[in-house]
C-alpha cells in the first residue's frame, strides 16, 4: 500500500478515536453538572412521586453507562433526541441553523482564506516596508477590538449612515442565494476582520521562514520576479503550517460566533446553543457539543491530511 | 552579441564589495570584503577562482551577476558583462540578465533545489522564462543534457524530485539548470566540495564534458587546487579579499611566484613515519556488528580491528560507510548487536550507562563542527575546566593553572581563556575541542572527521598539532576521515570501510601498497592530484580497465 494511504487511513482512525474521546467528555461533563432536570422541568414545588415519573420517562434512572451508549447509537444514527424545554425533536431545530451557520461561514471563509493569504503573501514581498506595515497594523487592530463593537461599528457605517447592508440578518428558506448573501454580508465582514490576522500573520510567517531557503536564492539567480518566487517557490514549502492555521480558523468560524450571531440576530447554531444552556436544555446541550466536536475535529484532521499531502517526500517516496 | 567579439565576456576592474557587519553591543561598521579585484574572461574559457574561507571568491563569482548575498554591497569598481556595465544596473536588467546570460551552480544542490517541484519544471524555467526557447525544445535540451553529465535514465530523470536522486545526480542536475538557457557564462560555486571523492571525480568529468561540448565560460571556484587544475584554463589565486596571483594553470601549479601559492600547493605534505604495533593493543574490536532501532540490516557487519597505544589507527570511507556508526559503539552510544570491545586489557561495558567514570574518562571525542561542539554561552575556560572538574576534582587557581597548560599545549596564548566560542576562528575552535579532550587525561582519542570542516591550511595545522601531542602524551587516536590524504598524514595502521564492512586493514605501508581490491583502487584513485591530466589519465585508466574485464 502507498505509505501516504497508510498515514491517512491512520489519521482517520485517530480523528475517530478523539471523537469518541470527546463525546464521552461531554456526557460526562453535562452529567456532573449539579442539579436535577426533572426537578427543573417541574419546579419546587413537585411531589416526589411526580419527579418519579418523569425521570422513568427521560431514561434518568439508567445508569449513566447504558444512558450514554443509549444517547450515542441514537446520534449515529441521526437521532439527537427532544428537546426537553419545548418536547421538540432537537435534530429539526438545529438542522436549519446548523445550515444557517455553515452558510455564514462559508461566506467568510470565502473572503478571509484568500485575502489573508494574499495579504500574507505581499507582506513577505514588502517586507519590513510601508505595505507590510499598514497591512499588519490594520489586521491586528482588528483582532484587538472586541467582535460586538466591530459588529456595531460595522452596522453603524454600512447600514445606518450608507444604507448597504440590512443592520438584521434575517434569513429563510425562501429567498435567494443573492438575497441570503446580501442579509449575511456585514456578519461575514466582521468575521472576515476577525479571522484576518491570525492566517495572514502566519502565512507571512511560514513563508519568510522558507525564504532563508538556498533554493529561493537558486530562483533569485533565475531572473525570477519577486512576487513569482514568492507564490511559486516559496509557497508551496509553507502549504503545511498554513493550513492549520486556516483551519483553526475555519473551525472558530462555526463555532465560535455566538456573540456575531446575537448583534445581527442571526439564525444559526450559537443563538439556540445559548437560549438552551440558559434553560439547563442537557439533550441539547450535549447534541450542539457533539456537532462542534466533529466539525473542529474534522477540519483539522483535513489540515492534517493536507499537510501529509503537500509533502513531496511522503507523496513519491524513493 | 557578435558585435562585442573584441571585448571580453566578463571584465571586472578594481572591484570593491562592502559588507555592514553589527556585532552586538557596537556600532554597525562597514568592513570590506574584496579589495581592487580585477579579472578578465574571454568567451569559452574557464576561470579557476581559488582561495580559502573568507578569501571572498564566491563573493566575486557571483558579482558576475550583480548579486550580493545578505546585506553585501557591490560599492565600487566596474563589473562588464557583454560589453555593458552591470554593478549599477537596475532590477528589471538583472532580471534579464540573470538565468540568461550568467547562471550559477551553487555548493549544495540538495539545498539549492525546490524539495516540492519535479526536476523537470526547475531546469527549464529559467529558460522558459526568458524565452530562450520553447517549452519542447528546453525539455529536449534538458534531456540532451542529462545524457551530456551521464545521468540515469536521461528520458525520465527530470520526473522525479529531489529528495529522489542522489547527491551526485543532484549536483550533475544543478549543472544541466545552469546549462539549459544557454548562457554566456557559468559561475561554479564549489560544486564538488559536498561530495566523496570517488563521486567527485565523476561530477568533475561530467561537469568537464559539459563545459567542452557546449563552449561556455566558466567561473570556477573551490578551495581545493588539485580540482581547480583540472577543469581551468587559468587560476586566480584569492586571499582575505585581495588577488595574490593570477596565471595560466601550468605556470600556477608549477612555477608559482607567490609564499602563499606555494603554500596552498605543497599543503598536504605530512611525513609521518608508521610506528611498529606493540604486542598488546590497547583497543581490540572483535567481530561487531550493529543496527539503528528497528532496522532489519545491519550498519556494520563483523568488524574486527586493533589499535595500539600512543598509535593511529584511521577508519576512511565514504559517507554512509559505518564509520561514524563505528565511534558511536566505541563509546557505548550505540551498544553492539554482537561482539566484543576489550579495552587496555579489560572487556569494554557496551552502554554507556554501564561504564565507571574511569572508563569513561580515558575514551574521549572530538567532532566534525566545533562549532556546534561547545556551548556558545561557556567561556573557552569553562569549556576546558569542566573535565577537570568532573574527573579530577580540581578547582580554583589548579584547575586555572592546568588550563593554561592546555591552552599552551594547543598553541593558544594567554588572552583565550576568557573568550567565548563566538570570538574564536574555525582552527581555533578545534584546537579548543582537542584541548577539553586532552584534559581528561584519556589513553584514546576518537577523532570524528575533525579536519573536514576546515581550510586545508588551517586543516594542516591541526593534524601537525594532533601528533604532536600524540609524541608528547603517548594518546592514541583512532582517526575517522574520508580524506586520503589525511589518512597519509597521520596514520599508523588503516581500515578502509564499505557498506558497513571492513574492506581493506593493515599497517598504512600494507594497505597503501598494491595489489588493491576493486574498492581501495577506486577509492585512492578518486583522491585529485595537484598535476594537469591528471582527471584525463584515471578515466582514461579506467575505461582500460573496464574494456578489458
Amino acid at each position: 500500500m502507498h505509505p501516504v494511504l497508510t498515514l491517512v487511513i491512520q489519521r482517520l482512525a485517530l480523528g475517530l478515536l478523539l471523537l469518541l474521546a470527546a463525546s464521552v467528555l461531554i456526557f460526562v461533563g453535562t452529567q456532573i453538572l449539579p442539579g436535577d432536570v426533572a426537578q427543573a422541568i417541574l419546579g419546587q414545588g413537585a411531589t416526589e412521586q411526580a419527579l418519579q415519573n418523569l425521570r422513568a420517562e427521560l431514561g434518568l434512572d439508567q445508569p449513566a453507562f447504558t444512558r450514554y451508549f443509549d444517547w450515542l447509537f441514537s446520534a449515529l444514527q441521526g437521532d439527537l433526541g427532544t428537546a426537553l424545554s419545548n418536547g421538540l425533536d432537537i435534530a429539526t431545530s438545529i438542522g436549519g441553523r446548523l445550515q444557517n451557520t455553515l452558510f455564514l461561514a462559508a461566506v467568510a471563509a470565502c473572503i478571509s482564506v484568500p485575502l489573508a493569504i494574499f495579504l500574507g503573501l505581499l507582506a513577505v514581498r514588502y517586507r519590513d516596508r510601508w505595505p507590510d506595515r499598514l497591512i499588519s497594523a490594520i489586521t491586528l487592530t482588528s483582532i484587538s477590538l472586541p467582535e460586538f463593537l466591530l459588529g456595531y461599528v460595522i452596522m453603524y457605517f454600512f447600514s445606518v449612515q450608507w444604507g448597504l447592508f440590512p443592520s438584521v440578518s434575517n434569513i429563510n428558506d425562501g429567498m435567494t442565494f443573492l438575497e441570503k448573501l446580501n442579509a449575511v454580508a456585514l456578519p461575514a465582514i466582521v468575521l472576515t476582520l476577525v479571522v484576518l490576522a491570525h492566517m495572514m500573520r502566519m502565512t507571512r510567517a511560514a513563508i519568510l521562514n522558507v525564504m532563508q531557503s538556498a533554493y529561493i536564492e537558486t530562483a533569485e539567480l533565475k531572473g525570477l520576479r519577486r512576487f513569482t518566487i514568492i507564490a511559486r517557490h516559496a509557497m508551496p514549502n509553507a502549504i503545511a503550517p498554513i493550513v492549520n492555521v486556516v483551519m483553526i480558523n475555519l473551525a472558530y468560524l462555526v463555532v465560535g460566533v455566538v456573540v456575531i450571531e446575537v448583534v445581527f440576530v442571526y439564525p444559526g447554531m450559537g443563538q439556540y446553543l445559548v437560549d438552551h444552556v440558559a434553560k439547563r436544555d442537557v439533550p441539547v446541550v450535549q447534541a450542539c457539543g457533539l456537532i462542534f466536536a466533529t466539525i473542529y475535529i474534522g477540519l483539522n484532521l483535513l489540515a492534517d491530511i493536507i499537510s501529509i499531502l503537500s509533502n513531496p517526500r511522503l507523496r513519491h517516496p524513493k | 552579441m557578435s558585435d562585442h567579439a573584441q571585448e571580453p565576456l566578463l571584465e571586472i576592474r578594481n572591484l570593491r564589495i562592502e559588507a555592514t557587519a553589527y556585532a552586538p553591543g557596537e556600532k554597525p561598521k562597514d568592513i570590506v570584503i574584496v579589495d581592487d579585484v580585477s579579472l578578465s574572461l574571454e568567451r569559452g574559457k574557464v576561470m579557476g577562482l581559488i582561495g580559502e574561507s573568507g578569501a571572498g571568491k564566491s563573493t566575486i563569482g557571483l558579482s558576475a551577476l550583480s548579486y550580493g548575498r545578505g546585506g553585501i554591497r557591490l560599492s565600487g569598481g566596474e563589473i562588464r558583462l557583454n560589453g555593458r556595465e552591470i554593478r549599477t544596473a537596475g532590477p528589471g536588467t538583472l532580471r534579464n540578465l540573470r538565468g540568461r546570460e550568467v547562471t550559477y551552480v551553487a555548493q549544495s544542490a540538495a539545498a539549492a533545489f525546490n524539495p516540492a517541484k519535479k526536476l523537470m519544471e526547475q531546469v527549464t524555467e529559467a529558460t522558459l522564462k526568458h524565452g530562450v526557447m520553447s517549452k519542447e525544445d528546453a525539455e529536449k535540451r534538458a534531456v540532451e543534457l542529462f545524457r551530456t553529465l551521464s545521468l540515469p535514465d536521461p528520458e525520465h530523470f527530470g520526473d522525479r524530485y529531489p529528495h529522489q536522486v542522489s547527491g551526485g545526480q543532484l549536483q550533475r542536475a544543478m549543472t544541466a539548470l545552469a546549462l539549459c538557457p544557454k548562457p554566456d557564462l557559468v559561475i561554479f560555486d564549489e560544486p564538488t566540495t559536498a561530495l566523496d571523492v570517488t563521486t567527485q571525480i565523476d561530477v568533475l568529468a561530467a561537469i568537464k564534458t559539459a563545459i567542452a561540448e557546449t563552449g561556455v565560460a566558466a567561473l570556477y571556484i573551490t578551495h581545493d587546487l588539485a580540482v581547480v587544475a583540472q577543469v581551468s584554463d587559468e587560476i586566480m589565486v584569492l586571499r582575505h579579499g585581495k588577488m595574490v596571483e593570477h596565471g595560466t594553470v601550468q605556470q600556477i601549479i608549477e612555477a608559482p611566484r607567490e609564499e602563499y601559492t606555494r603554500a596552498l600547493i605543497s599543503v598536504r605534505s605530512i611525513e609521518h613515519e608508521e610506528k611498529k604495533p606493540t604486542p598488546e593493543p590497547l583497543l581490540r574490536v572483535e567481530g561487531v556488528s550493529a543496527r539503528y532501532g528497528s532496522m532489519t540490516k545491519d550498519v556494520l557487519s563483523n568488524i574486527s580491528v586493533e589499535l595500539h597505544a600512543g598509535q593511529t589507527l584511521a577508519l576512511v570511507g565514504e559517507s554512509g560507510s559505518g564509520k561514524s556508526t563505528m565511534a558511536r559503539v566505541i563509546t557505548g552510544l550505540l551498544p553492539p548487536r554482537t561482539g566484543n570491545i576489550t579495552f587496555d586489557g579489560k572487556p569494554l561495558p557496551p552502554a554507556l550507562k554501564q561504564r565507571s567514570r574511569e572508563e569513561l574518562r580515558q575514551l574521549q571525542m572530538i567532532y566534525q563542527m566545533a562549532d556546534v561542539a561547545m556551548n556558545p554561552r561557556q567561556t573557552v575556560a569553562t569549556i576546558i575546566g569542566r573535565p577537570l572538574e568532573f574527573y579530577f576534582g580540581l578547582r580554583g587557581r589548579k584547575r586555572d593553572e592546568r588550563v593554561q597548560e592546555l591552552l599552551d599545549a594547543i598553541e593558544l596564548g594567554k588572552g583565550f581563556a576568557d573568550r567565548y566560542p563566538a570570538e574564536l576562528s574555525g582552527g581555533q575552535k578545534q584546537r579548543v575541542c582537542i584541548a577539553r579532550a586532552l584534559a581528561a587525561n584519556p589513553k584514546l582519542i576518537i577523532c570524528d572527521e575533525v579536519t573536514s570542516a576546515l581550510d586545508p591550511l588551517v586543516a594542516d595545522g591541526i593534524l601537525k598539532l594532533l601528533l604532536d601531542l600524540q609524541k608528547r602524551e603517548g594518546v592514541a587516536y583512532l582517526f575517522i576521515t574520508h580524506d586520503i590524504a589525511t589518512v597519509r598524514a597521520i596514520a599508523d595502521s588503516i581500515a578502509v570501510m564499505y557498506q558497513g564492512r571492513v574492506q581493506r586493514y593493515g599497517t598504512k605501508s600494507e594497505v597503501l601498497t598494491p595489489p588493491f581490491d576493486d574498492y581501495t583502487d577506486l577509492l585512492l584513485s578518486s583522491v585529485p592530484e595537484m598535476k594537469l591530466g591528471w582527471l584525463e589519465s584515471v578515466l582514461d585508466h579506467r575505461k582500460m580497465t573496464s574494456a578489458g574485464n
